[in-house]
């Protein structure tokens, strides 16, 4: 630690950081704006000027960057000084000639980072009466707005959208006044974590497109801290509400997760509470909707009647899945998850289970100095996971800096000296993955290759001497040589499969893990990643043995009169054959949900259940973490959060239900640690979900009632839905929004984090539920076959599509595409088809556009389903088995609501080489 | 002041004739410096030389040459790859030295990036040369091949165990080029924007490897520094500074040019004797000694000798020694505004004082010229020297428009009030 | 791999010819990378052409695996590279500080009236484009333009009248 003075007060500063971080660490209040927690320093903005002196002698002193400057023992520096005041309000006056000053109608007022650092600069007479430079807006796509006119050239759009993200089609145009953030031309910004730079520009120039049209101050919106229910991954979210619709999500930062970035998937998928397809009400077989009453007797009286199971869902809560457990008794309670992911998940609980693995965080992702990635596309799978890869590549550059004596934070130093040095990120991979541009290695091959190449690859790593020569289809040894001696020799290795390589490849994951392990004699990183926001909490709860395949099985040899189906679209998990004639056994089939599936279509009962912003419920992500999400406003139709409808309601609150959990399931034991702590509240006031300048509250449904309506009671939990009550100050799960005095932006986090990109001070949220112990043996793999004859289905993930409820967002579905089939060029030239042709799976009615692309290996199809929310879909389980592709003449019609073609398939989705 | 009739840098320019080609430069004396590499001189012994030496840098900051080189790691453990790159990006106004050199003596530069690049063990160089300057790209091009074929450049040159070689590369025009971090970005084929200070390219620069960027005129002064020894070099100049400079003149002179002559030599003496004095009918009002980026001088300060000391002292910079002179017919606050526009398009926009800075002065002096000045904008003005000072911009472009602008606001005061007061610029009949 | 950007426009990158290719090739031989020969391959691709156009800055994109936008903000960074037509003799005119008190502005008068054009305007015969330049380092021998690749210095009204008379005789024997 180095002791600076600073106005006069010694501080005991880091010094491995630059001097800005550690004034905001103090909680000094030093206006910036193109340093980033998370992306470093590069000095454009000039803001964050200090004064410093060289000794207690020097009454001069010098104007230094904070930024730029690293903490040094003893140095002497003002905040205050007269002069660097005026010159830091000096900068904000520069930078604000061209600015429009259209704040009343600007989306990030109210929450502006340059209308804060402005006012903290003391800048507040305009003396620019020349012309300004305007700039003219492309359009960048369902996603983003751009106001160019805003900019105030800070540079952090570019930094953030290229340097930290990995994506290409932004940058930085012209010069001097003039320079430009845009894309080469209008069109669809491409990264899929494009969302952040509405949060990462510090005025309005990259605004949420979304919220845009339906637009609200950020202290007109009702919030909660929540949980994204994209992926396995969990990030922390504050979903903002008004007049009942969601208007926008934004990140919330927890230092072990998402820390201050989400993905598009979470940002924009989030609308889908607002989709057509949700259920409003309840109905019955016939279709006619039924008063909720009705239903709750019906439900009760079907389940009195006995011979009832229940099938879970990993996009379900932890309460939902818990209170249909208790309901239809544990014996009864059949895995939501298809078969083949039943399976992996008792790999992947087994796994977070074993002393010899550690499950990474997504902050300890970043960390990992070799990665080696199995047989899944992280971008489309997790994609935060990916976001934390594309980081942890950068740790060798960072590594030569400091052997450099290059301060890690003076961010284009540390690229410069690094070039494209990348630490070894090893992909095996069916087609091309979004986190090529920096694999070191890639392996690109046909499943069966790709298993065959894992297992050498395992066997080189547990040092078994492999001979010479080509693994499989012209794989160098050498390769697998290299790739094995980077994972030993890193200070800190990382394994990442995915439910969606298949549970073969997940066996071979975690025989890696183990072999990786015996060589360096300690606990792996072992991330193993589900594809659903509650996967591993649901899998937790199903006995063993009861599969989705055994529920279908004892429905036709038991006289199983009722199935009742939690938030699940069995159309997604198993042959449409099964389900078809399952379905046709039983006598009532009782759905609860929140959106129209296949299945809600073939209820007897309907009975419409809440969405995620609007219960209050918790799930365990890939970590084995359980984490709480709040409710952020009440749904305003009879539906009800689906544990109301199987508990007795009265007698029950969410809190009550995670206790209830805690206590009947032992590997939930520890779920109640993630409530607010009791006495967390202050003097036992509860936490308001609205702002305190929230407005309009008297006259917002004047409309309807000329009487202000009484506000909304939450009785069960510790959240207002008012904007009476106190802030905690003790427990982070219950921030939503932050906000502090002269800090009005996202930016404010750092006032409530124990230091600059630390834990927050009110303490972390999320518990680990499960904890190891003993350590397992290698899984015995079978003789791997290699394919001879037809095509190898390997079914293709989009993170625009392939999950269900994201699937429903309208945003989303404008960067969806339609179902397709991609082929290499040799396969479609064997099949004699060309890209944009139709093919039909043979025996299947089901027909796709063929897309032919060169990193499709030979012999295989790459198939995406569709999203029956949107364009062609089909049940992908119906084709696993299906071989051959026959071309069509012309395309069929099929159920298409609306096409979407092909074209927002980027081309480097799965790259395509033309002329 | 001593060695007064020496002319290294220039002895073999004759502008009646092309420069001598590579047989001309040996029959005069040339490389000879660059001999030393096979004569078993080692590189540490050579770069000793050139820090002994006293050889200022000639692009502008005047930092010791040698010394800069030693800050570039050597030793097994060190990168392998270094380079040398010349900066021959010219383009500071008013500033027309380093073209004369490389179209009047390339085989000058060429010896001495050989001589660099040994002494700083870099086997590759780059002349980044300002793409303006088709006649010099054709000079030096030609002198390159020239060089290579007689195994000068190349593997093993001079039959040594040293192989260097030369990339002549032209850039895409802009100012901020010639700063020799941007410089390197604009190598790499990036947006030249400069980098930040440290790491300096010394220890991570052309592609994060060791380089050294060195001016086109400093470069050409180490031949002579070789062939002819330390004593004979200092024996040149005064004031604490060694050897010739290139000193040039612009504006009103009845004979505008630029002469080689000693450091040390007064500024009355250049613009009298070599520049004939001014023009019939225009007397000198005030001069920038050193380029578009220094402070404004006065007849006052004729006779200070031209070292990096002495004009520093006056509140100035010597930087390239290329003289502008402002004559009494020539609107002071015109001439300052001229200089703003340039600084102001040429900002490479990557800090906030001089990007949205310099636009605003710009459009002030605009104003002033139409007339429209006011007292609110020459606090403005004031301002923005104080806003785009050393250390407080990024690099020093701004820094260097404050140069000119803060002097002139004093120095012109008047000129300015009267803008002011007759709503019009005086010197506009 | 020779990727094949798309964009919105729907515009493709045109065919870089042999001469361009081996220029390219040549240049990728003197740097250790090929971003660093992107600014390198604009100024080939100008010289070939004149000037930039999309399917040019497509083409090059392609060719050496730069990102478009990223090609982009280094085109529109650098003066020279024009990325729109300009004339057959693009005019670097110096209006720097030693031109400007030597009287530049009066020449550039000259070359509006004669000419017809001013700063970024093509003449309508498509024979020059004004653009001006900072200081071309001749302050010697102020005011001085570069046409094409040529010197002019010691500027005077006159010999923008002999440039634009040339002009007009050239055009004239064209005929
Ligand atoms: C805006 C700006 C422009 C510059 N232009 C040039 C230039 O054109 N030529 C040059 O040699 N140095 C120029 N310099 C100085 C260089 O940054 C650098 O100091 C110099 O090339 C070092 O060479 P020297 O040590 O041989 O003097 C410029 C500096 C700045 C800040
Ligand atoms: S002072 Fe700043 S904006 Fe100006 S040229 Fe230097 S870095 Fe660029
Ligand atoms: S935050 Fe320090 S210069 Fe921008």
């Amino acid at each position: 630690m180095a002791k600076v003075t600073i106005d006069g007060v010694v501080y005991e500063l880091n010094p491995e950081n630059n001097l800005l971080q550690e004034c905001l660490s103090q909680g000094l209040d030093v206006p910036y704006f193109c340093w980033h927690p998370c992306m470093g320093s590069v000095g454009a903005c000039r803001q964050c000027a200090v004064k410093q002196y060289r000794d207690e002698n020097d009454t001069q002193g010098t104007i230094v960057m904070a930024c730029m400057t690293p903490v040094s023992d003893g140095a002497i520096l003002s905040v205050d000084d007269q002069q660097t005041k005026a010159f830091r309000a000096g900068v904000i006056e520069s930078l604000m000639t061209s600015h429009p000053h259209d704040c009343p109608v600007c989306e990030e007022g109210g929450e502006c980072h340059l209308q804060d650092m402005t006012q903290m600069s003391g800048h507040n007479y305009r003396r620019h009466d020349k012309k300004k430079v305007t700039h003219r807006n492309q359009d960048l796509g369902p996603f983003i707005g751009h106001e160019m006119n805003r900019c105030i050239t800070c540079y952090r759009c570019v930094r953030y959208y290229d340097d930290y993200a990995g994506g290409t089609d932004l940058s930085a145009q012209a010069s001097h006044h003039h320079t430009y953030f845009g894309r080469f031309e209008e069109g669809t910004l491409e990264n899929e974590f494009s969302g952040n730079l509405v949060e990462v520009c510090p005025t309005g120039v990259f605004t949420d497109k979304t919220f845009s049209e339906n637009y609200t101050r950020k202290w007109d919106l009702q919030v909660a801290p929540s949980v994204c229910v994209g992926c396995s991954v969990g990030c922390n979210i504050t979903p903002g509400e008004r007049y009942g619709t969601l208007r926008r999500v934004v990140n919330r930062y927890n230092d072990e997760i998402n820390g201050y970035f989400i993905c598009d998937r979470g940002r924009f998928g989030a609308h889908y509470v607002n989709s057509e397809s949700r259920v409003r009400g309840a109905r019955d077989a016939s279709g006619l909707s039924i008063p909720v009453d009705d239903a709750r007797v019906r439900l009760d009286a079907v389940i009195d009647e006995g011979n009832v199971i229940g099938i879970g869902s990993p996009r379900a809560s932890n309460e939902a899945n818990y209170a249909l457990r208790s309901r239809v008794g544990v014996e009864n309670f059949y895995s939501g998850h298809s078969d083949d992911e039943h399976e992996a998940l008792e790999i992947i609980v087994n796994a977070l289970r074993d002393e010899s693995f550690h499950c990474p965080s997504i902050r300890e992702i970043e960390n990992a100095d070799a990665v080696l990635v199995l047989g899944i596309d992280v971008t489309n799978a997790a994609s935060r996971v990916a976001l934390a890869v594309r980081q942890s590549v950068r740790n060798l550059s960072k590594d030569l800096a400091q052997e450099s004596k290059i301060p890690v934070w003076q961010d284009s130093a540390v690229r410069e000296l690094a070039q494209d040095k990348l630490s070894p990120l090893a992909i095996f991979s069916v087609g091309s993955t979004r986190l090529d541009d920096v694999a070191t290695f890639k392996v690109n091959l046909a499943p069966d290759g790709l298993l065959k190449a894992a297992v050498r690859l395992d066997s080189v790593l547990s040092g078994q001497s492999a001979d010479d020569g080509l693994v499989e289809n012209e794989l160098p040894i050498e390769s697998l040589n290299h790739i094995s001696e980077a994972l030993l020799n890193a200070k800190n290795p990382l394994i990442i499969c995915g439910t969606s390589a298949g549970v073969e490849m997940l066996r071979i994951a975690t025989n890696m893990g183990r072999s990786l392990g015996a060589q360096r004699g300690a606990a792996v990183n072992l991330a193993l990643l589900p594809t659903e926001s509650n996967s591993v909490g649901h899998a937790l709860m199903v006995r063993e043995g009861n599969t989705l395949g055994k529920a279908f099985e004892r429905i036709e040899r038991e006289s199983i009169k009722t199935a009742i189906i939690l938030e699940n679209d069995l159309y997604r998990r198993a042959p449409s054959a099964n389900i078809v004639a399952a379905f046709e056994l039983l006598e009532n089939r009782v759905v609860v949900d929140h959106v129209e599936t296949n299945t809600t279509k073939a209820a007897t009962l309907l009975l419409p259940s809440t969405a995620f912003s609007e219960q209050e419920a918790t799930s365990v992500n890939y970590e084995g973490r359980a984490q709480l999400s709040f409710q952020v406003n009440d749904c305003g139709t009879s539906a009800k959060t689906a544990w109301r409808w199987l508990f007795d309601e009265k007698s029950h609150s969410p809190e009550g239900v995670i206790k209830k959990c805690s206590e009947d399931m032992s590997d939930f034991a520890k779920l109640v640690h993630c409530l607010p702590k009791a006495g967390s509240l202050v003097a036992g006031m509860k936490v308001p979900r609205q702002s305190h300048r929230y407005s309009g509250r008297t006259a917002m449904s004047a409309q309807a009632n000329v009487h202000e309506g009484k506000q909304a009671v939450d009785e069960d939990s510790v959240m207002s839905f008012s904007m009476e009550g106190v802030y905690p100050q003790k427990d982070a799960s219950v921030l939503a929004s932050p906000w502090a005095p002269s800090w009005t932006s996202n930016q404010s986090i750092s006032k409530f984090q124990s230091e600059i990109n630390g834990a927050l001070k009110q303490g972390q949220s999320g518990v680990h539920l499960l904890s190891r112990s003993g350590k397992g043996s290698k899984y015995e793999i079978g003789a791997l076959e290699t394919v001879t004859q037809g095509l190898q289905v390997v079914p293709a993930q989009h993170i625009f599509g392939s999950e269900e409820l994201s699937g429903h967002a309208l945003p989303i579905q404008e960067r969806m595409t339609d179902a397709y089939a991609a082929i290499s060029p040799k396969t479609a030239s064997t099949i004699g088809v060309q890209a944009g042709d139709f093919v039909r799976f043979r025996d299947s009615e089901i027909c796709v556009e063929v897309c032919v692309r060169v990193l499709v290996p030979n012999d295989v199809v790459l198939v995406y389903a569709g999203n029956r929310a949107a364009g062609v879909h089909f049940n992908l389980r119906d084709i696993e088995r299906v071989e051959i592709l026959e071309r069509v003449e012309t395309a069929p019609a099929m159920p298409v609501s609306r096409s979407l073609g092909l074209g927002q398939l980027l081309v480097n989705d799965l790259y395509e080489e033309r002329g | 002041m001593t060695g007064s009739n020496e002319r290294p840098l220039t002895k073999n320019i004759d502008l009646t004739r092309g420069a001598l080609d590579v047989v001309g430069y040996e029959r005069a004396g040339g490389y000879l410096g660059a001999r030393k590499i096979a004569t078993g001189m080692d590189s540490s012994s050579m770069l000793g030389m050139v820090k002994d030496s006293g050889l200022k840098g000639r692009g502008g900051a005047g930092f010791p040459t040698g010394l800069k080189w030693s800050f570039v790691p050597q030793g097994p453990d060190s990168e392998a790859q270094k380079y040398l790159v010349v900066n021959a990006d010219e383009m500071e106004p008013g500033t027309f030295k380093d073209r004369m050199l490389m179209e009047g003596d390339p085989h000058l530069l060429i010896e001495g990036m050989i001589i660099a690049a040994f002494a700083i063990q870099a086997s590759k160089a780059f002349i980044f040369l300002r793409g303006e300057y088709f006649e010099s790209e054709r000079c030096l091009s030609k002198a390159i091949v020239e060089a290579r074929e007689k195994g000068y450049l190349g593997e093993n040159i001079f039959g040594s165990d040293f192989s260097f070689d030369i990339v002549m590369h032209t850039s895409a025009g802009r100012y901020i080029c010639g700063e020799e971090t941007a410089l390197l970005n604009a190598l790499e084929g990036k947006r030249a924007n400069p980098r930040a200070k440290p790491p300096f390219p010394q220890v991570s620069g052309l592609w994060g490897k060791p380089t050294i960027v060195n001016n086109v005129e400093t470069i050409c002064n180490l031949p002579g520094i070789m062939a002819n020894g330390i004593d004979w070099y200092q024996s040149i100049g005064s004031g604490g500074d060694f050897g010739t400079k290139l000193f040039g003149l612009s504006g009103r002179v009845k004979n505008p040019g630029c002469w080689e002559l000693p450091l040390g030599v007064t500024i009355r003496e250049v613009i009298e004797e070599y520049g004939g004095g001014m023009q019939d009918g225009y007397s000198l009002k005030a001069f920038l000694p050193g380029g578009g980026s220094t402070d404004f001088l006065t007849p006052e300060h004729l006779d200070t000798e031209l070292t990096y000391d002495a004009i520093g002292k006056l509140g100035s910079r010597l930087a390239t020694g290329t003289m502008i002179l402002l004559d009494d017919k020539t609107c002071p606050v015109g001439m300052i505004g001229n200089l703003m526009k340039f600084f102001s398009h040429e900002s490479c926009g990557f800090c906030t004082p001089c990007r949205d800075g310099l636009p605003w002065v710009d459009s002030i002096f605009e104003e002033f010229e139409r007339g429209g000045g006011t007292h609110k904008d020459l606090a403005i003005l004031h301002d923005h020297v104080d806003y785009m000072g050393p250390g407080k911009t990024f690099c020093a472009l701004a820094p260097g428009a404050t140069a000119p602008l803060g002097s002139g606001l004093k120095l012109f005061e008047d000129e300015f009030e009267a803008h002011i007061k007759n709503r019009a610029c005086p010197y506009k009949h | 791999m020779n990727r094949e950007v798309i964009v919105s426009s729907g515009k493709i990158a045109r065919d870089l010819s042999d001469a361009e290719v081996k220029e390219i090739e040549h240049e990728l031989t003197l740097y250790p990378d090929k971003k660093a020969v992107g600014l390198e391959a604009l100024k080939i691709v100008q010289r070939h052409n004149g000037w930039v156009s999309d399917e040019s800055m497509l083409a090059v994109s392609k060719y050496l695996d730069i990102a478009l936008s990223e090609l982009e903000g280094v085109a529109t960074f650098f003066n020279l590279i024009y990325r729109r037509p300009v004339g057959k003799n693009v005019i670097l005119f110096c209006d720097s500080v030693s031109c400007w008190i030597m009287g530049c502005e009066k020449i550039r008068k000259e070359i509006n009236s004669h000419l017809g054009i001013d700063y970024g305007e093509t003449t309508e015969d498509g024979e020059y484009t004004l653009i001006p330049v900072p200081c071309l380092g001749d302050c010697d021998k102020a005011p001085v333009m570069l046409v094409g690749e040529k010197m002019h210095r010691n500027l005077t009204v006159d010999s923008i009248k002999s440039l634009s008379s040339s002009r007009e005789t050239q055009n004239k024997s064209g005929e």
